[in-house]
């Protein structure tokens, strides 16, 4: 089994390493390393520009570094796989912009990213066990949309399209989370359970939330990582980060 | 029971309905022709099985169109290439069947290689003299075209319009190498002459009416064939793909894989249409690979309505009655009575006839 080639670290959930990605001459990415541990809740800000989004293009196979590297674990190079590999591999991602399936229903947007083999054949022949179809149930609750099963996705308002893709991502059940914005466009008794959510996922899932609101980062946040022009600018508790005097200047504008 | 209810009950009254007709074909078609007699004004004629059998078949091609184009997102403007290389697999064995009694009167040699000077039959016409390989050939070699075209075509993520226009590249290269005479396949007269199929004379009614009933039975086969993959969650990843192809990849489904399945397995229904087309109309030539057929075949699923299967049927039938009607009363107007058609069901109809029908959704 192949190991990441230049670890200085061990037994991490992700790990990223000199990642560089250049668009058109300009770094989205610059010698990028940083690195997720199991079970924890991470939490990324930084200016619009400083790469979040590429950082999790790179993870889910979207976009491919120039250079560096970048390992699920000890044996998946994330940098050989496909994008439906990797997510199957378990990484799950919710998008800045809320993407459902607008023209399926509620429930049919959840059976979609039910866990299990995704293969044309097997798909033809699957059936929604017992057990799942209790899960979905319980799942229906938990992100509030019992009520709208039934109904097309598009129907649904902003919050509740976002609500829907963070069912699908635990429908998943991945073992790393990506979580692009979460809380846009949503009310602040839905933000502050969307805190909870998270929280509670803290523990069996690794997570990585990328987020603006600064308020909703401060109730979540255990480590947090501030990206600045694609390179990590620093890392610590919340209470550390925002004492740092470069932080202050690149994100705070103070 | 948490199961997905939302627009089931308008479906399958669809399929009930569909079904339905499908079985008063079969029992009627015989019926009207062989029962009725031909003195009666209830008499079906020739022209009229002949009618019936070459809509079941557009029907069916159309029902290919929409699987793909319905329900993946999928538009393709070559489909007639699948349906002309069933039909042409059909032809060959048509042809060997005639044996001697061409003009001819080579045993071996269909009479296109006699005229060309051939000595002997070109391997690829070896066992076309067999019904069950012919058959096999109808499904094989349109499904192995499919299988090649769609793996690099979906491997390089080509989509949309420019999907369309290699798919139209397609038919339309097939159409000229099927033009050439050095090709085999009889140039530009094509295969005609039959006489008949499995010892049934083909220029009796009763051998008409037994192929308009297999192609009756054929369509409706197909047709809950593609009812259970697109209700099957397999469809649902179909029509994933169709309203997000990179998000569904992001679920973790080889969105190609899906693709090309799909696609070879609409192929194969449109070259089984074509087989059964061919011997109805007793002629296949190059001029059906052209372009337009289709493009025509698109419009038939637009105006019957996208991702239903059977708007995409009756759209077939409609707008073949539609050309069968204005090509013979005003066969000027035809192009451009369909040209405004399909203008206009874009424009108005964007769910083609089928979304004129009461959803659950909107009574809600």
């Amino acid at each position: 089994m192949s190991v990441p080639a230049a670890k200085t670290t061990r037994n991490k959930r992700l790990y990223l390493e000199d990642l560089t990605v250049s668009f058109d001459g300009f770094k989205a990415l610059n010698n990028l390393s940083l690195y997720v541990e199991p079970g924890e809740l991470l939490c990324i800000i930084g200016p619009n520009g400083a790469g979040k989004t590429t950082m999790m293009d790179v993870i889910t196979g979207k976009t491919r570094p120039d250079t560096g590297s970048a390992w699920f674990g000890e044996d998946m190079d994330l940098l050989r796989l496909t994008e439906a590999e990797i997510a199957a591999g378990g990484i799950g991602r919710k998008f800045q912009k809320p993407t459902v399936f607008e023209e399926l229903t509620v429930f049919e947007n959840l059976e979609l990213a039910l866990a299990g083999k995704r293969s044309f054949w097997r798909m033809l022949r699957a059936r929604i066990s017992a057990a799942e179809q209790g899960r979905m149930r319980e799942l229906l609750d938990i992100i509030g949309l019992a009520a709208h099963w039934n109904l097309p996705a598009r129907i649904l308002s902003h919050g509740q399209k976002q609500w829907l893709e963070i069912g699908m991502l635990l429908m998943q059940n991945p073992e790393l989370l990506l979580v692009d914005e979460p809380v846009a466009g949503m009310t602040p008794q839905e933000i502050e359970y969307t805190a909870e959510l998270l929280l509670s996922l803290e523990g069996e899932h690794s997570i990585v939330v990328v987020e603006h609101d600064m308020n909703f980062v401060r109730s979540i946040a255990r480590r947090v990582a501030v990206l600045h022009e694609g390179q990590l600018l620093v890392e610590g508790d919340m209470a550390k980060v925002q004492k740092d005097a470069r932080v202050k200047e690149v994100y705070l504008g103070v | 029971m948490l199961r997905p209810l939302q627009g089931i009950a308008g479906r399958e009254r669809g399929d009930l309905w569909f079904l339905s007709v499908l079985a008063l074909v079969v029992i009627g078609v015989p019926l009207f022709n062989q029962v009725v007699p031909a003195s009666s004004p209830a008499h079906l004629s020739t022209y009229g099985i002949t009618l019936i059998g070459k809509y079941l078949c557009y029907g069916l091609l159309a029902l290919s169109v929409d699987l793909i184009w319905g329900y993946c997102g999928i538009l393709s403007l070559g489909h007639a290439a699948f349906f002309s290389l069933g039909g042409y697999a059909m032809g060959m064995y048509l042809m060997r069947q005639i044996g001697p009694r061409g003009v001819y009167g080579n045993p071996v040699l269909p009479d296109f290689m006699v005229f060309l000077n051939w000595k002997s039959l070109p391997w690829f016409w070896y066992g076309f003299n067999h019904f069950a390989i012919a058959m096999l050939m109808v499904g094989l070699a349109p499904a192995l075209l499919a299988l090649i075209f769609g793996w690099f075509a979906f491997r390089s993520r080509v989509t949309g319009v420019y999907f369309a226009i290699i798919t139209q590249a397609l038919t339309y290269a097939l159409m000229l190498a099927f033009f050439r005479n050095d090709m085999g396949f009889g140039g530009n007269n094509g295969f005609t002459d039959f006489k008949d199929i499995l010892g049934f004379d083909l220029h009796t009614d009763g051998t008409h009416v037994v192929l308009a009933v297999i192609s009756a039975i054929a369509l409706g086969v197909s047709y809950v064939a593609c009812r259970i993959v697109v209700e099957s969650r397999a469809g649902r990843v179909i029509r994933a793909i169709r309203e997000a192809e990179s998000r569904t990849r992001f679920l973790g489904y080889p969105v190609e894989s899906f693709k090309l399945w799909l696609f070879v397995f609409s192929a194969v229904l449109a070259a089984v249409a074509g087989a059964l087309y061919v011997p109805q109309i007793g002629i296949i030539n190059p001029s059906e690979f052209a372009p337009i057929n289709s493009i025509e075949a698109v419009i038939w699923v637009a105006v019957g309505g996208r991702g239903t299967l059977y708007g995409a049927i009756a759209g077939a039938v409609l707008v073949n009655y539609a050309k069968t009607y204005l090509t013979g009363a005003f066969p000027e107007v035809w192009l451009y009575a369909l040209g405004a058609l399909f203008v206009l069901v874009t424009l108005f109809l964007p769910r083609g006839l089928a979304g004129l029908l009461p959803s659950r959704e909107k009574r809600k």
